[in-house]
This record gives C-alpha cells, structure tokens and sequence, in this order.
C-alpha cells in the first residue's frame, strides 16, 4: 500500500527547472519553472507566442533545451528524442492528430510496434488488445473502422487510448477542443476527469477558459517566453488569468502618426462561409487603420481571403465607395483596388525563384504592357521606384528574392501593391518574423499610406502592435465578430476579454 | 552632394557589374551548358564518323529532331506551369490521321485541312485544360485519359488503315524544302522563335512563369490562374498536332499508330533542356537543343552501326544523366 501511494496521485511527477531556449534573434524560453502531478490537470495558458509549445516541444524530444534541468519523479531525465520521452512516459497529442486517416483503428494504435507472429502481422490479437484499449477512453467501436470514418472526438480518443497503451503518465493535450462540437467537447472532458482518477498527470493547452475552470486545478500562464504566474484554479478568475497573460511590455514605438479620417472606402456585410465565418461586417475608411485582433484560428485571415476572393463566400455583400461590387476571384479584387499581403510570405506572397523586380511588378503588368508586350524599361522604372521607397535593401533588383533577409522580402511584398495603387490594402500579421529596424519601417509606410488616404486592414496576434497601430480595432472569435473598440478605449485586457471568451 | 558623388560612383560600378552579370548569366544558364554539351557530341562524331560530315546527313537529322522540338516547345509551356502532358503522342497521331483525311478523302484543299487538324488537336488541348481546371484533375490523370481517348478515337475514324493519297501541297510540309533547307526544320524555326518571345516578351509570358514557381502568390497577385492553364494546355494541344500532321506529311501517310510513345521522347527534349517538372523554369532554346541532343545521339548510333534496340537504353540514361547534373548545379547555387 505504501508503496503504491508513493507514486500516486499528488506526487509530483515533472518538474521543468531554469528552462532556456534561444532562437536566432528571440528568447523563446527565459528561465522557465513548470511542473505538473500525477492525477492533475495542469492548463497552460498564453498569447501565440509566449512560448508554450517551445516548453512542450523540449519536454517531448522535439527541441533540445539550451540550458536548465528536467526531472521526471525526482530523477534527472534526459530528453533528447520523441522516443526517449515515450519511454518516460510523456505522450503529446498534437493539434493535427498523427493517425493515418487511410488506415484502420487497430493498425493506428499499434502502428511501429504491430504485433507479430514470426514474421507476419497478427491481426487478430492486433484487433483484440485495440478493442480493450479503445475500452478505457470509454469507446465501443469495430476495430476495424478507418480512421477517416471517424469524427472528431473518437480520433482525440483514440490519440489518447494510444497514449494510455504506451503508458504514459503524462499527456500533453494542445487545444484538444477547438475541432470539437459542444457535445463532443463535453465527453472529451468527461474523459479527461476519468484519467484524473487513474492518476495520469494532463497539461492541457487551451484558449478556452470555461474548459479551464472545468477541469483544470492549476493554470500556468506565460508570456514572453516567461512563466509569468502558476494560480490555482478554485481561486482565480477568468480577469486574474487575462491580465497575467496581457500585461505585455510595449518596448516598440510605434510610428502612428494621425491621418484625417473621411469616407467610408469599404463596406463588407454580412460575410459567410460554408463551415466557418458566420455573418462578419465591418467597414473601413479613407486614412484609417482598421485592426484585426483575435486568437491564431478566430477566423481573421479567412475573412480576408473570402473578401479577396480566394475563397468562396456563402452569402454576404461588399461595397466600394459605397457601391455594391462582385468578388468572385483576386482578378474582380485588384480590378477594384484591394491588395492583399497574405500571411505566409514565402507561401503566399512571393515567387521565391523569381526576382525582386518580377516579384514587384507582378500585380501591376497590365499596366506596363502594350498589346500584351512587357515594357521592360517601365517595369526597371518601377522596380527601382519602390526599391528606393520602401528602401529594400538588395545588391540589384535582378537579385532573386529568396536571397534577401525576411524584412526586405516583407517590403518587396508589400511593394507589389503599391504598385497597383490599392485604395484598400489588407495586409495580415505585415510584421511577423521580420527584424525590428523593418518592422519599423513598415509601421511608418502603413502611417504614410493612410495619410496619402490608403484605408488600411491589418490583423496581428501581437497586441501591442495592434494598440499601436490602429485607430479601431475590430475582435474576432471563432469565426464571429465579437466586439469593435475604438483606439482610446482599447486595452490589451479588454482586448484579450473579447478574444478568448 | 555626399549623396549625388555616392549615387554616381553606384551607377558606374553598375554598369560594367551588369554587362558581367548579362554575360555570366547567359554562361550560366542551364541552356548554354546543354548546348556546349551537344556542340562537344557534333565535334566528337564530325571527327570519328565521315558520313556524319555530310550536309545531307546533318539536315536529315535537324529535319527528324524538328518534330519533336515542335511538340517539346508545346509540353514545355505546360511543364513551366507545373503541369505535364501525356497525350502528345495520342493527339499526334489523331490530328495527323484528321488532316490527311480531310485532304484525301473529303477533297479539301491542303491550307484548310492542316487548319482542321490544328484546331482539332487546340480543342484536344483545351479538353485537357478543362479536365485539370475545372475537374480539378491532376494534370497526369487528365492527360492520361486523354492519351487513350484520342488515340482509339484515330483507331475508330480509320478503322485501323492508315490514309494515303497525299498531294504534293500536303507532303510540302514534310518533303519540301525552302532555299535548300527542309521545310520542317524552317517551321521549327518560326515556331520556336515566337514561342521564345512569347514567354520573354509578354505578361503572359511571365505570370506562366509565375503561375509555376507558386501558384498561391500568383493567383493572389490578382492573375487568373485557370485561364493561363487552359491557355498553356491548348497551345500544346495545337503543337502536338502540328508536329503529328508535319509527320505524317513527312512519312507520306497518315497512320493511327503514329506517335505512340512519342509523349516521352518529347518530355524528355523538355527536361535534358533544363525544364523542371515541378515547374517555373524551362525555356524554348533548351527545348530544341533537348530535342537535337537525341537526335544527333540517334544519328550517331545508327552511323556506328550500333542496333537499334540500344537506342532507349542510351537516351534513358541521358536524360537521368542530364537531371542529375541539373540537381548538382541548383544545389550549388
């Protein structure tokens, strides 16, 4: 009896100490201190960013830890791979589940460690052992259903039945709900209170506080790569949690600079999506800057594309200076003057084989063609226009653009629009992952476009650029609108309020 | 006036910095290593083989890599755009069987019955286009299908007989010759020269570059994706059956069994001359010279009496070859 208490519930099972991690240009980790116990769930909670699937990703072998020390039930445990942490009995279920859609229950949970007689696979022990395993998640189904068939739930469940078969004693589980129906969300809790009785220790990441106060006993908040509070669950509060999770230094000046403000330039109303954004208006005027705050997967960016039309709208309208317009593709947008700077640069934005004058040019070539034919000495004309403007530095503008640093690629992207002469420029996240001297010099350019009367869209996962910025910032929450604010009333608390619940 | 000195001294060093950078480039170019490559194997044969010194021998063999390079310019345009074509071969051989019909059967003038067969193989071309664009086919599935469709429909229209009863104004296309020099190779010629402007001089030109090296930016750029891919599909459709009908002029007959196979010996013209099959990079002048490097090898193994059956082998490991040393060249860059 003793003995079994010994590892029972209550005892500490991880415990994270000085944890550092650097990444070239950024603290991810800064003396970090975390730990969990057997049969608690432990919610860990931040802004994108702050650095909670760093601490999870060293703890589960995928990143190798600069500096500080990692015990696994008082021991000194090394973590160098995703099998070693396996063997320590730490189970991580990703946000993209890792089961093979294609493949059935049994071969899933035992894939890599199928179970054989002499040389060939044992299915029918296979089938027998998957049957018990998928038993304790509570889950009555054919063994020998394809994953694909399943819903949501059943395939986080049989993630976590996996996990159990290994046994592991600590999952980790990244935003497990956020697929998830109400009642599906409900029975993936259930199930998480029912580990806690089996003395399985839970990290659980989440956005959504009501999950939290159900199930959690302690919440980790972090921020800026800090563990910045770790607060009791019964004794804490939705507003406790946000403002350590905000509070957020503003070391950046931001380059605002008042523009007079006048007519509404774009209205969209009432935008839907087959599976998502549901009903999102909002309008944006002449020399404003319109914010887009909310959580990675609010929906920001799926607004924009089915505004730009990338993707298909359900319902909804759009006018221009007050004048109802089709966008059925990105032709009908840029033949209305919308750009549109996409998230992902490299993905989305750019042509990386290309040159920097191709990339510059690309959406203005109508312009600089006669008779279809390219007027090359316009186009350099214009290349060394915006290069000189945006002040992108490249050895010439023949440079393929894949050679240039993430800040001068940004300005290069950027430039592609102002060529066109957009009167609405949507730019999403302009500044991630760029240096701070062209983070600098974008939030200038976005001050100068709206005083030339640009109307000017951004979303960013940073508050304080989106404080810093906007003149009025629009909340979005799980593909809704949630609120707008204008800039005197916006506060990084109020904002963060609107976001997550 | 820190600033004008400084700018003055950039713009000198320019100058000469971007004539270097011209003339590298060109050396550089993926175009100009394959054309060294087939001036070496010119060089080698000229001096171990007399009967390839002749000029009756070299234009045999410019006017036999002609069709190819004809439809290679076709597949390079759909290879750019990271697409593939398998349905040259198939549309080949039906345009081929189309156009001699028309003129030996239904009396049509020669001018007309060429004009039917190419805007049969352009429909062909843009069925192809349709099937990957709105379908939203892999171009591979699409083409596949098509390569058996348009193949058993030459089978079905010709019962399985190959056309004869070609005039002289049909078999000029084949068998002529303008100032001494085959017609096909003249054809080639022009064709390859409008394409070459048409992909440097033109915006379309440029978004099919584009279209290949990212496709997502590209159509967020505001360009119509889909229509540049009908565009490129139907143009190959057209080249395909304007080499099958200059073919067919050549050999004097229009049969349905012609161009079977024909699709690899011109996608492989397209990659020994530095296209890449996954898309934004390939030009004409590659093309063609992809298509006289197995020509001239053909001709050489046929001239040292090495037999036939060699032949496959040999330009399978030339175009492996070619692609590896591709590879070396970009992970060098």
């Amino acid at each position: 009896m003793e003995e079994k208490k010994k590892t029972g519930r209550g005892t500490p099972f991880l415990a994270m100490r000085g944890i550092y991690k650097d990444f070239p240009g950024v603290r991810a980790l800064d003396d970090v201190d975390f730990s969990v116990k057997l049969g608690e769930v432990m919610a860990l909670v931040g802004e994108n960013g702050a650095g909670k699937s760093t601490l999870m990703k060293i703890l589960t072998g995928v990143y190798a830890k600069d500096a500080g020390e990692i015990l696994i039930e008082g021991q000194d445990a090394q973590i160098v791979d995703a099998a070693s942490a396996l063997d320590l009995g730490i189970s991580m279920i990703y946000q993209e589940l890792n089961l093979i859609p294609t493949t059935n229950i049994a071969e899933n949970i035992f894939l890599g460690r199928e179970i054989k007689r002499r040389v060939f696979i044992d299915k029918k022990e296979m089938h027998r052992q998957a049957k018990e395993i998928i038993k304790m998640v509570g889950l009555e189904l054919d063994t020998n259903l394809l994953i694909q068939d399943l819903s949501a739930v059943q395939r986080q469940l049989i993630e976590i039945s996996k996990a159990l078969s290994v046994n592991a004693r600590l999952i980790i589980m990244d935003e497990p709900t956020s697929s998830l129906t109400e009642n599906e969300t409900e029975l993936l809790l259930g199930i998480i209170k029912e580990l806690k009785q089996k003395d399985v220790a839970i990290v659980y990441i989440t956005h959504r506080m009501r999950e939290i106060f159900e199930i959690a006993d302690r919440v980790a908040v972090m921020r800026d790569g800090k563990m910045v509070k770790t607060l009791d669950a019964r004794k804490t509060d939705t507003g406790e949690v946000v403002r350590h999770m905000v509070g957020r230094h503003i070391d950046t000046l931001f380059v605002k600079e008042e523009a007079p403000i006048t007519d509404v330039v774009l209205e969209v109303e009432g935008v839907s999506t087959k599976d998502f954004l549901k009903d999102v208006s909002f309008k944006v005027r002449k020399g404003e800057i319109l914010g887009f705050a909310g959580l990675v997967g609010a929906g920001r960016s799926e607004v924009m594309r089915a505004v730009f039309g990338i993707d298909k709208k359900e319902s909804g309208t759009i006018r221009m200076h007050g004048k109802e317009i089709t966008i059925n593709n990105t032709v009908d947008a840029l033949d209305n003057h919308i750009g549109f700077l996409p998230e992902d640069r490299k993905l989305q934005a750019l042509i990386l084989n290309m040159t920097v004058r191709e990339n510059i040019t690309l959406a203005s070539l109508k312009a600089l063609a006669k008779y279809n034919f390219l007027d090359k000495k316009r186009e350099r004309a214009m290349s060394d226009e915006y290069i000189e403007r945006m002040r992108v530095r490249t050895p010439s503008m023949e440079q393929r653009i894949k050679n240039l640093s993430g800040g001068n690629q940004q300005k290069v992207a950027i430039s592609k629009w102002l060529a066109t002469e957009s009167q609405v420029l949507i730019l999403d996240e302009p500044t991630r992952g760029i240096d701070v001297g062209s983070k600098k010099e974008i939030h200038s350019l976005m001050s100068e476009l709206a005083k030339q009367g640009v109307a000017i869209i951004m979303i960013s996962s940073e508050l304080p650029e989106i404080l810093g910025m906007s003149d009025r910032i629009v909340v979005m929450h799980e593909g809704r609108v949630k609120g707008e604010l204008m800039r005197q009333e916006a506060t990084q608390e109020n904002i963060m309020q609107m976001a997550i619940s | 006036m820190v600033d004008q000195s400084e700018q003055g001294l950039v713009k000198i060093k320019k100058a000469p910095h971007f004539l270097k950078n011209w003339a590298t480039s060109i050396v550089k170019s993926q175009s100009f290593r394959i054309f060294i490559v087939m001036v070496v194997m010119c060089v080698v044969m000229w001096i171990i083989s007399p009967p390839f010194r002749t000029s009756t021998n070299i234009l045999s063999v410019a006017k036999n890599f002609s069709t190819y390079a004809i439809a290679g310019i076709g597949v390079t345009l759909v290879i750019i755009t990271g697409g593939i074509d398998l349905s040259i071969g198939s549309i080949f051989g039906l345009t081929g069987v189309i156009a001699t019909m028309m003129f030996a059967k239904f009396n049509i003038p020669a001018f007309p019955a060429v004009l039917i067969g190419l805007a049969l193989g352009t429909l062909l071309g843009l069925v192809n286009g349709l099937f990957v664009v709105r379908a939203n086919l892999p171009p591979f599935i699409a083409t596949l299908g098509m390569l058996s469709i348009a193949r058993s429909l030459a089978y079905i229209i010709t019962k399985g007989y190959p056309v004869v009863g070609l005039g002289k104004e049909i078999l000029f296309l084949g068998q002529g010759d303008i100032l001494k020099i085959p017609t096909p190779i003249w054809l080639m010629a022009v064709i390859a020269i409008i394409f070459s402007i048409f992909l440097n001089k033109t915006i379309t030109g440029r978004r099919i570059y584009a279209l290949g090296g990212n496709e997502e930016a590209t159509k967020i750029s505001g360009i119509n994706t889909d229509r540049l891919k009908l565009l490129v599909y139907s143009i190959g459709g057209c080249l395909y059956a304007f080499s099958g009908i200059i073919t067919a002029s050549k050999l004097g007959v229009g049969q349905p069994t012609a161009g079977n196979g024909y699709e690899l010996d011109a996608i492989a013209a397209v990659v020994i001359g530095g296209a890449s099959l996954t898309g934004g990079a390939g030009t004409i002048a590659g093309t063609v010279i992809g298509a006289a490097i197995m020509g001239i090898l053909r001709n050489a193994l046929v001239l040292l009496s090495i037999r036939s059956h060699w032949q496959q082998f040999v330009i399978g490991w030339v175009i492996i070859i070619a692609v590896i040393l591709d590879q070396l060249r970009v992970a060098k860059n």
